[in-house]
This record gives C-alpha cells, sequence and structure tokens, in this order.
C-alpha cells in the first residue's frame, strides 16, 4: 500500500514537451499521469508528469533515447 | 443548360470547402467538452487540450516526414510563417534567391527586406511558370544564405523544383525555404527527402482546417540560437523569468495559439493520413486532367502553365482573347452558381512572368471533393459564355 505513494516526478522544459513526454511514455508501456508541476518543486505553472518510482529508470532511457530534455526529477514519497 | 442546384465550388486555391466531416465533429467536440487553454494551466481539461495540440504537431510530422513534432511552429497562416522565417535568419548583407512566381505572401517580406539591405536574386522563370534549377546556381554568390521558392504556383499550379533546389542547397550549404500553400496535404513532401530546412503551411487550403492556422516546420540544419522570433510574450513556459524562452516551439509561439482551429486541424490531417495523399494527388491529377481536355475544346481558349496534370497542381488559369475575366467570373457565379477566382490572386510577379499582368486570369482552383460532373458542367458553361462572345 506504502509503495504505491512512491512516485517519481519529471519536470519539462514547457507543457509541449510534458505532453510530448506522456505521449511518448505510453506508447513504450510507460504509465503515466500528467499532473500540475507542485510549487515546491517549481515555481512554474505548468503540468509535469507523474511516474511510479519502479519505471524511473526505463522512463529516462524512454526520453534520452528521443532527446526530450528534462528540467528536473524529483522523487516523493 | 440547367442550372444545378448547388453551388460548384472552384476556389479551393484560395481557400477549400467543403471540409471533411471529421473537422465539424473536432470543432463540436472542443467547444463542448474540452474549451481550456492549452499549457496555461494544470487543470485536467487544459491537459486535454494540450494533448489534442500534440495530436496535431504528431499528424503534421508524419505528414512532413519531420521526426521531432516540437520543431513544428503553430501560427496564424503561412504568410505569418513566411514573414518568421525570412525576417527571423536573414541579417543585412545576406543574399537570398527566389522565383517569379512567387504570391505577394514571399514578395512583400522579401522586397521589404532588400529596403533594409538584404540583397534579392528574383529568378526568371519562363512562360509556364517553370523554373530551371541551373539558373538558381548560377545565381549563388559567396554571401547567399537562403533559396526560397513556393513550391506550386496559386496562379498557374506549376510545380517548381523543389528537389533539385534542395540538392542545390545541401552542396552549398544554403537554407531552403519552401512556401508549400498549394501542396501541403495534395502533394508528398518530405523534409529529409526534399532536403528542406523550412517548411511552410497553410492549414485551410489542401490541409483541409480552418483559417486562422498554419506553421512553419524547422529543420535541424537551421540554427535555433540565431533564428529571431516575430513576437515574445507569454508562453505558459518559465513565467517566473522575463525573457523570453529559447527552446522549441516555445520561443516562436507567444500568446495563446488558435487551439480551437488546431483541433480542427489535427482532425483535417488525421483525415488525409487515412485517405492518403497518393489518393488525393491522383483524384486531382484526374479531375486536372478532364479539365485541360474540356477546356482545350473550347475555341481560342488560352491556358496558361504547363497544362500537364503530372507538371501542375490541380489549379488552371485561363483566358479568351478581349474577354474580361471578370466578366466570365461574374456569369460563372450568378447564371451557373460556379464560384472561381479572378484576376492578379496576390501574385503580380506570376502574372509578369506569364504575360498577364495587369488583367489577371480566370483561375479555376479544383479540391479533392470536387467531381468529374462538376467540370463536364463547368465546360459546358464555359463554352456556353466564351463561345457566344
Amino acid at each position: 500500500m506504502n509503495e504505491k505513494l512512491n512516485y517519481s516526478i519529471i519536470v519539462f522544459l514547457s507543457a509541449n514537451h510534458a505532453v510530448r513526454a506522456e505521449s511518448v511514455l505510453l506508447k513504450k508501456g510507460v504509465n503515466c499521469k500528467m499532473i500540475p508541476v507542485p510549487r515546491n518543486i517549481s515555481s512554474d505553472c505548468g503540468v509535469c508528469v507523474r511516474i511510479d518510482w519502479h519505471d524511473k529508470e526505463k522512463a529516462l532511457k524512454v526520453l534520452s533515447d528521443l532527446n526530450i530534455e528534462i528540467v528536473k526529477t524529483e522523487d516523493i514519497q | 443548360m440547367n442550372t444545378p442546384h448547388k453551388k460548384i465550388y472552384f476556389d479551393n486555391a484560395a481557400t477549400s470547402w467543403p471540409k471533411p466531416d471529421c473537422v465539424q465533429k473536432a470543432l463540436k467536440h472542443y467547444l463542448k467538452n474540452v474549451g481550456a487553454n492549452p499549457g496555461r494551466s494544470g487543470h485536467s481539461a487544459s491537459v486535454e487540450a494540450g494533448r489534442i495540440l500534440y495530436s496535431s504537431r504528431e499528424n503534421l510530422a508524419k505528414l512532413f516526414n519531420c521526426d521531432d513534432p516540437l520543431r513544428i511552429i503553430f501560427t496564424s497562416g503561412i504568410t505569418e510563417s513566411l514573414n518568421l522565417a525570412l525576417s527571423g535568419l536573414l541579417e543585412p548583407g545576406d543574399h537570398v534567391i527566389t522565383s517569379s512566381m512567387e504570391h505577394n505572401s514571399m514578395m512583400r517580406p522579401l522586397r521589404f527586406l532588400e529596403e533594409k539591405g538584404i540583397e534579392l536574386s528574383v529568378i526568371r522563370c519562363n512562360l509556364q511558370g517553370r523554373l530551371e534549377s541551373s539558373d538558381l546556381k548560377k545565381a549563388i554568390r559567396s554571401n547567399t544564405k537562403m533559396i526560397a521558392l513556393n513550391h506550386a504556383s496559386n496562379v498557374t499550379g506549376t510545380i517548381l523544383p523543389i528537389d533539385e533546389a534542395g540538392k542545390i542547397c545541401r552542396e552549398q550549404n544554403l537554407l531552403l525555404l519552401v512556401d508549400t500553400a498549394q501542396t501541403a496535404g495534395a502533394y508528398p513532401i518530405e523534409m529529409d527527402k526534399n532536403n528542406i530546412d523550412l517548411l511552410a503551411f497553410t492549414g485551410h487550403k489542401s490541409l483541409y482546417g480552418l483559417p486562422g492556422t498554419g506553421g512553419l516546420v524547422i529543420g535541424n540544419r537551421v540554427d535555433i540560437d540565431r533564428f529571431i522570433p516575430l513576437k515574445r510574450g507569454g508562453t505558459g513556459s518559465f513565467s517566473e523569468n522575463e525573457q523570453q524562452p529559447d527552446f522549441l516551439p516555445d520561443k516562436f509561439e507567444s500568446g495563446t495559439l488558435n487551439f480551437i482551429g488546431l483541433a480542427a486541424l489535427n482532425a483535417s490531417v488525421n483525415w488525409i493520413l487515412e485517405t492518403g495523399v497518393e489518393e488525393i494527388r491522383n483524384h486531382e491529377k484526374k479531375l486536372t486532367r478532364h479539365l485541360l481536355n474540356g477546356i482545350k475544346s473550347i475555341n481560342d481558349i488560352k491556358i496558361y502553365g504547363p497544362g500537364d496534370d503530372n507538371l501542375q497542381t490541380s489549379t488552371l488559369s485561363f483566358n479568351k482573347d478581349n474577354v474580361s475575366p471578370s466578366d466570365v467570373g461574374q456569369v460563372l457565379d450568378e447564371q451557373y452558381k460556379i464560384l472561381c477566382r479572378i484576376g492578379l490572386h496576390c501574385a503580380p510577379a506570376a502574372h509578369k512572368t506569364i504575360g498577364t499582368f495587369p488583367d489577371g486570369t480566370i483561375r479555376f482552383g479544383l479540391g479533392y471533393f470536387n467531381s468529374i460532373e462538376e467540370i463536364d458542367f463547368a465546360i459546358n458553361a464555359l463554352e456556353e459564355i466564351l463561345n457566344a462572345k
């Protein structure tokens, strides 16, 4: 139960990049959810992608293969 | 001759009509169920709007074979796209080569930049509007930076040799800017295969979307850092900064986009991908061939352009000696419900090239939704009008 609360947040350059990331992650079978960027992570008013902590490594590889720039990642318990 | 009940729309070169049914459905869905501003808020409707916007980019990237959908910049239309590419990349002292068949959307920004110190060579096309690629090569100077061409003329439909221009640009390390207003969606175009660096498109013609939408696809050889935007402002990203973002597409997309128009474009480009550009091109070629054969049979009619469906789009210009194009256009509209365009079509250079300045021509711009029956009806109408003159 507690494990389900372990997430990673990935912040991108803009909402355009976040939507692209969501699209490619879903195509590669990585579950993700678009959420507003938490204020404690960034002052930006946009959206970011939240993934299950276990999928972090795979997600970063998928994004890196497509040269999708990541501004910040943060693990949340 | 019996006038048909429905109008016959032969003005697709100005804007396409009708649109595929999916366009209306997409608009209705957006208005009723989505409504929000993409990329500006974190709520679910804004995220859904962002997904639709991204899907538009993805469909266009498939259509133009571009590997990164975020290299597609949305604009208000191709005029803005061409202004952005030309004024954003050319600096005083640079030389640019264009053709004498350009629309004013290309020619006017170039003439403006010429006054600001950019050198311009306008390569003369022949009477059919055809451009010799060897003439492009001959015009290259040590300071040439770009070749800027329309893919096909909006007056005669003549297709310009962009493939050869692309090869020249690669050999000489120049940028190729292509105005696809008359071809995107109706003719195969690929960024890599055609060596295009900057592909300007409009949404409301052969992409079957709405006016107020268009864009610029930016190739990998273009230096983004030295590409100056037309406007600066809110992008929804890096809101803490007072400086413009330096990455794509945000650098060039300030202000709220015409997102409902782009939702329509998403649907129409998806329809093009499902229908197939080849199927669209083949149908339009068949219509063009039929129209050409029919018009050729009318006494003393003068057809401009190549007169060959392999060498042109489905746009055709013609005249008859001593007959005013505007008179013919008016009779076609009022008596036959045939809607076409007469005059100069915003392309004075093209009309000077083919010898029809300043009177212009009668132009039929056919589209995918036209039929052979409509063309037969129009040919009979023209025979009645022109043989009586």
